[in-house]
Parts: structure tokens; C-alpha cells; sequence
């Protein structure tokens, strides 16, 4: 070789692989977050990823923050299935301060926890169709995504990001359109989840592209700490609601799919199968709100009223509410001293809130253990010497939430 | 390939045995937290202290260069199985001197169903604790996370660097010393932005 040659940075000849940046914004990471993959060909060799592109502080901010005003925090963890977050909190609330909600109020939150993990699952589900080339369902599922947001909107005014309950129970009772809105949805949905998995399930390119992409064995999804939806494709059968039963679960009847070489497919086919058993519960519960009669019907919170605003009217002519009311809006009720964990089983897995209260009026310390965050560790070990297109299924088949992910 | 389980657990067919919860017969623990709590007080005598229950979770507390012996202990010993690390966090209590953070372990049992918390507390000016990255991959992140805003340098871990803040800052900010902005303050114009 002559002094002719244009002299290459040190180490450019031998470098024998790519590297690639896949994010942080790019359309198939459904989020903000980075992967820095090395590829051989088109074969991943190693990837890294890169998160808190979206990190929000949640956990500082809700030291300053009485117990009502953290949940609009915690819509924001998982926003795909945001009621489920927040019970999850309202649930840790009531064990700290020993509230005891009404049957009616957990079969109500039954009710919409389970709507949420459809409608999360849903998307996640037709995302993963989408990654693997088919738009269709995508869009197919959407109206019922769209219904299941009314239901939402009918009872607590928002959509996306709901805010929905209280400490106790709800803000206000279930309105009757808000029954008729989940009855249309009850005898269509069936019909169209059915539909949709015609589309994939036995679809020759989806199976292609799904099945055997991104196994874990059980033993490593256990000790990657994978929960939820993840850890039941891989074949254990963990589930926070027949595990540590919250909100009533423990009257419900319903079965937990389970998977066997948690890959792709196993993944979505169990979450399929998991909006089937949804359904189902949400018939059993919903029959069993309808057998509230009189009075009964009429519950839709406990009685705390140290946590739990009063009605407006009350608040203009009662003293006793309007002192309650001043003090809640004000955040001046000091609460037990205690540390609680609990957990729900969210839409992606165990979504657990560590709460240490030192008798003040905030929190003294919130931990979110968001599954998300937990799980996608995994990626790396996951995606190894897999093909770049099939890391990107993964990625929606892991279902990451971006912000859940931040917290 | 998939298959469902009854949620009773008194139906358990087993495809995995390792998994499934082989001895439990009903929804009832069959490990107590009476045997826990003699288990570990056999095998490190008084090195295990402050057993406490609240709100029903086991929770009890080792010095810090014990932990990983703690933890293998639950993780290997074949009837207390705690195999699966629910949570790793930190705390920070100023007023604590010579044990200003804690780091808490959330263990679960997967086949019993049992729960317990762990904690060590260090001393901030030298905040190391052993990692646990290697017996528990799920810490791998966790302890970053921990490092990031509490600043726990755990000795071992195989990449302790940022994770959700930017890698320049030079400060951890979930400790107490750095408070959220005072609710009170009157030096700011809200005529806009009014609070």
C-alpha cells in the first residue's frame, strides 16, 4: 500500500457490521425511544436501547401533590389503557387509608378496567398486524376502540387520558347512556373481535412473520421480571387478578390463556384469547350491577369524606361539606402513616404503586413499577440474531408504551 | 398452543411444572411469614432485623453488604423460591444520619404466592450496595434507574450509567435536598400563568 491510498479513520476496514439507530422517532417504534441495533447484513448482532426521551418526573412531582391530584399522573404511565392505572391507584389509596368500597363500586370498576385492557389490547394487537403488513384490522378494530372511548366520555367526560374515579368509587353514577353504549358494545364486539382474528390468526404470512420471532423461555421471562400478557405467552400462569384478587375479582369466573414458547404469535393469541375472557367478565359484572335494586342501584362511592368531594349542593347548603370540601380542594387532610404496595394486573402487565406515606399530606415517596419499563431489558436478548424487520414486530408485540415506560 | 387454566387454582393441569404452583391447593399461602421470618433468623441470627407487617406485606431489613446474601438465600433456599424481583427502588430520608437511603427489594414467590419487602439502608456519602443484576436480570434497569435519581453506586452492575435523565447531569434529583417549586411563592407574575 503507497501514501496514495486515502487514509480511512482507524478501525473503518475491520468493522465488519452496521450500525443503525432506529428511533427515537421513527413510525414503527410506536413511541420515543431509540435502539441502537448492530447489524450484520440484516441480522441483529446487538442492540441497545435508549429511554426517558419523554421522562416526566411523575414520581418527584407527586411528593408535592395530595392523593386526589396524582391520579391525573398516573393516566399518563400506560395511555392506551389509562382506567386501569387509575384504579390501580385509587385501589393503593383505599388499602392506606382502609376504605372498604361497595360491591357495586368494584363490579363498576370491573367494568372499566376491563374495557380498557380490550381496548389496549386491541391496539397492540392490530399494531402487531400492522408491522406484519396488514393495515386492515387496524382500522377494522378502531370503531370499537372508538366505542369503548364513548363509554368512557359518557362517564367521566374524557377519553384518552380519563381521570375516571374517585377515592371511594366514582365521581357520579353510571348514566343510563352509559349502560346502553356498553350493552351495543357487548353484542357487537364479539362478533368483530371474531372477525378480526379470521383475519390473522390462521393467516399464512402472519404466522409466518410472527411465529418463533422473539421467543423467552419461562424461566428468563420470570427473571426479567415479565408480567401480564408477556409472562402468560411464555407459559406461566401469573395473574395479579386470581393472584392477589382487588376490586372483586375473586366473584368473577374466567380463565387465564396461557401460551408455550412465548414468541410473537403466543403473545397475540393470548391476548386475543384475554379480550374473550374480558368480555366475559364484563357480562358477569354487568349482571351483577343490574341486580342492584332501589337504594343499592344507586351507590357509586363509599363513604369517605375525608377523601371523597361532596356533592356541589350539598357543598351550598351543608357545613359539614363545605368544610370537606374546602379541605380536600386545598389538600389538607393529613393521612395515615403506612407503606402500601399493590398492585393491578394492567393491560401490559403488574402495574405495581409503592406508597410511603410519613402522615403528611402528600406522599413521602411514589414508586410506579411499570411493566414496560421492566420488560423491554429484554429486547436485547430477545431480538438477538433475529432478522430487522422481525425486532420491530417484537417491539409492538411487547406492547412498549413510551410513557409508561418514562414514568 | 394455547392453552387456559381455570382460575381456581385447585385446578392446576401442568404444562410447566417449574411454574405452576405445585403445592399450593387452594388460594391460601402455604408459606407463612412465621416460617420466613425463622428461616432467616436460623441462618443470619440477628443480622436480619426490623420483621414488621404492614398493610399484610412481610417487611424486614439487613446491613447492606449482606444483601446479596439475603437474596440468594430466598432465591435458592427450595421452600422459601422467591425468584421473581417484583420492584427495586430507593427512598431517601435526610434525617436518618448514617442511613439516609434505603434500598427496597419487593420479592415475590411465585409458586407459594407470598410477598416481602427487603430493605438495606446506606449511608449517602458512600452509597454502595452490591448489585443484584446477577441474579435478578429484571434489576439490570432498575438499579440504573436507582443510580439515576438517587445516586446508589451498586458495586457490579454491568452498566451503571443514566437511564432517564440526560447523562451530563450532575446531581440525583429524587433526593429530598432538591425540593418541587415552593406552591407559595409570590416573586412570579401569574397574571398569565397564575396558580
Amino acid at each position: 500500500m503507497s501514501e496514495h491510498h486515502i487514509k480511512l479513520p482507524e478501525g473503518s476496514i475491520e468493522k465488519q457490521t452496521t450500525t443503525l439507530n432506529l428511533g427515537p422517532t421513527h413510525p414503527a417504534t410506536h413511541g420515543v425511544f431509540q435502539n441502537i441495533l448492530e447489524l450484520d447484513g440484516e441480522r441483529i448482532v446487538s442492540a441497545e436501547q435508549t429511554v426517558g426521551y419523554i421522562h416526566r418526573a411523575f414520581e418527584k412531582i407527586a411528593e408535592r401533590r395530595p392523593l386526589y391530584q396524582i391520579t391525573p399522573l398516573t393516566d399518563r404511565l400506560n395511555y392506551c389503557s389509562a382506567p386501569i392505572n387509575n384504579m390501580g391507584w385509587h385501589i393503593t389509596c383505599e388499602k392506606l387509608l382502609n376504605v372498604k368500597t361497595p360491591k357495586r363500586v368494584d363490579y363498576l370498576r370491573i367494568i372499566i378496567m376491563e374495557l380498557a385492557r380490550i381496548s389496549d389490547h386491541l391496539i397492540c394487537n392490530s399494531i402487531v398486524g400492522v408491522d406484519t403488513g396488514a393495515f386492515t384490522g387496524f382500522v377494522y378494530v378502531m370503531q370499537y376502540r372508538e366505542l369503548i372511548y364513548e363509554i368512557y366520555e359518557e362517564i367521566c367526560g374524557s377519553r384518552l387520558t380519563t381521570n375516571i374515579g374517585r377515592i371511594g368509587g366514582f365521581e357520579r353514577n353510571f348514566t343510563n347512556a352509559a349502560f346502553q353504549k356498553l350493552e351495543k358494545f357487548l353484542n357487537e364486539y364479539p362478533a368483530v373481535l371474531k372477525e378480526f382474528e379470521n383475519l390473522f390468526t390462521r393467516n399464512r404470512i402472519f404466522m409466518e412473520r410472527t411465529m418463533g420471532v422473539g421467543p423467552i423461555s419461562a424461566e428468563r421471562a420470570i427473571n426479567f421480571g415479565f408480567t401480564g400478557p408477556n409472562l402468560r405467552a411464555a407459559g406461566v400462569d401469573y395473574d395479579v387478578r386470581v393472584h392477589s384478587p382487588y376490586s372483586s375479582y375473586e366473584d368473577m369466573d374466567f380463565e387465564i390463556p396461557v401460551g408455550s414458547t412465548g414468541d410473537c404469535y403466543d403473545r397475540f393469541l393470548v391476548r386475543n384469547q384475554e379480550m374473550y375472557q374480558s368480555i366475559s367478565i364484563i357480562r358477569q359484572a354487568y349482571q351483577k350491577v343490574q341486580e342492584f335494586k332501589g337504594a343499592e342501584a344507586e351507590i357509586f362511592h363509599a363513604d369517605v369524606p375525608e377523601y371523597y368531594l361532596p356533592e356541589k349542593k350539598d357543598v351550598y347548603t351543608k357545613m359539614e361539606a363545605l368544610i370537606w370540601h374546602f379541605k380536600i380542594v386545598m389538600g389538607e387532610i393529613d393521612m395515615p402513616k403506612g407503606e402500601v404496595y399493590n398492585s393491578v394486573e394492567g393491560a401490559n402487565g403488574e402495574l405495581g404503586f409503592y406508597l410511603i406515606s410519613d402522615g403528611g399530606r402528600a406522599p413521602y415517596r411514589l414508586h410506579f413499577r411499570r411493566p414496560c419499563f421492566i420488560y423491554y431489558q429484554a429486547y436485547e436478548e430477545m431480538s438477538r440474531g433475529s432478522m430487522l424487520s422481525d425486532a420491530i414486530i417484537l417491539m409492538s408485540s411487547l406492547n412498549l408504551i413510551a410513557g409508561e415506560m418514562d414514568g | 398452543m394455547v392453552s387456559a387454566t381455570k382460575n381456581s387454582w385447585k385446578a392446576t393441569e401442568s404444562n410447566n411444572p417449574e411454574t405452576r404452583p405445585a403445592k399450593s391447593q387452594s388460594i391460601k399461602m402455604s408459606l407463612t411469614y412465621d416460617h420466613i421470618k425463622s428461616k432467616l433468623t436460623e441462618k443470619f441470627s440477628d443480622q436480619v432485623t426490623n420483621f414488621e407487617e404492614l398493610y399484610g406485606m412481610l417487611s424486614f431489613e439487613a446491613p447492606k453488604e449482606m444483601n446479596l446474601k439475603v437474596m440468594q438465600f430466598l432465591f435458592d433456599e427450595p421452600d422459601l423460591n422467591f425468584r421473581f424481583l417484583t420492584d427495586l427502588t430507593s427512598v431517601h430520608y435526610p434525617d436518618n444520619a448514617g442511613r439516609e437511603l434505603a434500598v427496597v427489594y419487593h420479592l415475590h414467590n411465585l409458586v407459594d404466592n407470598v410477598r416481602v419487602r427487603f430493605k438495606v439502608f446506606t449511608d449517602i456519602n458512600s452509597p454502595d450496595v452490591f448489585t443484584a443484576a446477577n441474579l435478578f436480570s429484571a434489576a439490570n434497569w432498575m438499579e440504573r434507574e436507582t443510580y439515576d435519581f438517587y445516586g446508589i453506586n451498586f458495586i457490579g452492575h454491568p452498566n451503571l450509567k443514566r437511564i432517564l435523565n440526560v447523562d451530563e447531569m450532575d446531581y440525583f434529583p429524587m433526593r429530598k435536598e432538591f425540593p418541587l417549586e415552593d406552591q407559595t411563592r409570590i416573586d412570579k407574575d401569574d397574571d398569565m400563568f397564575g396558580r
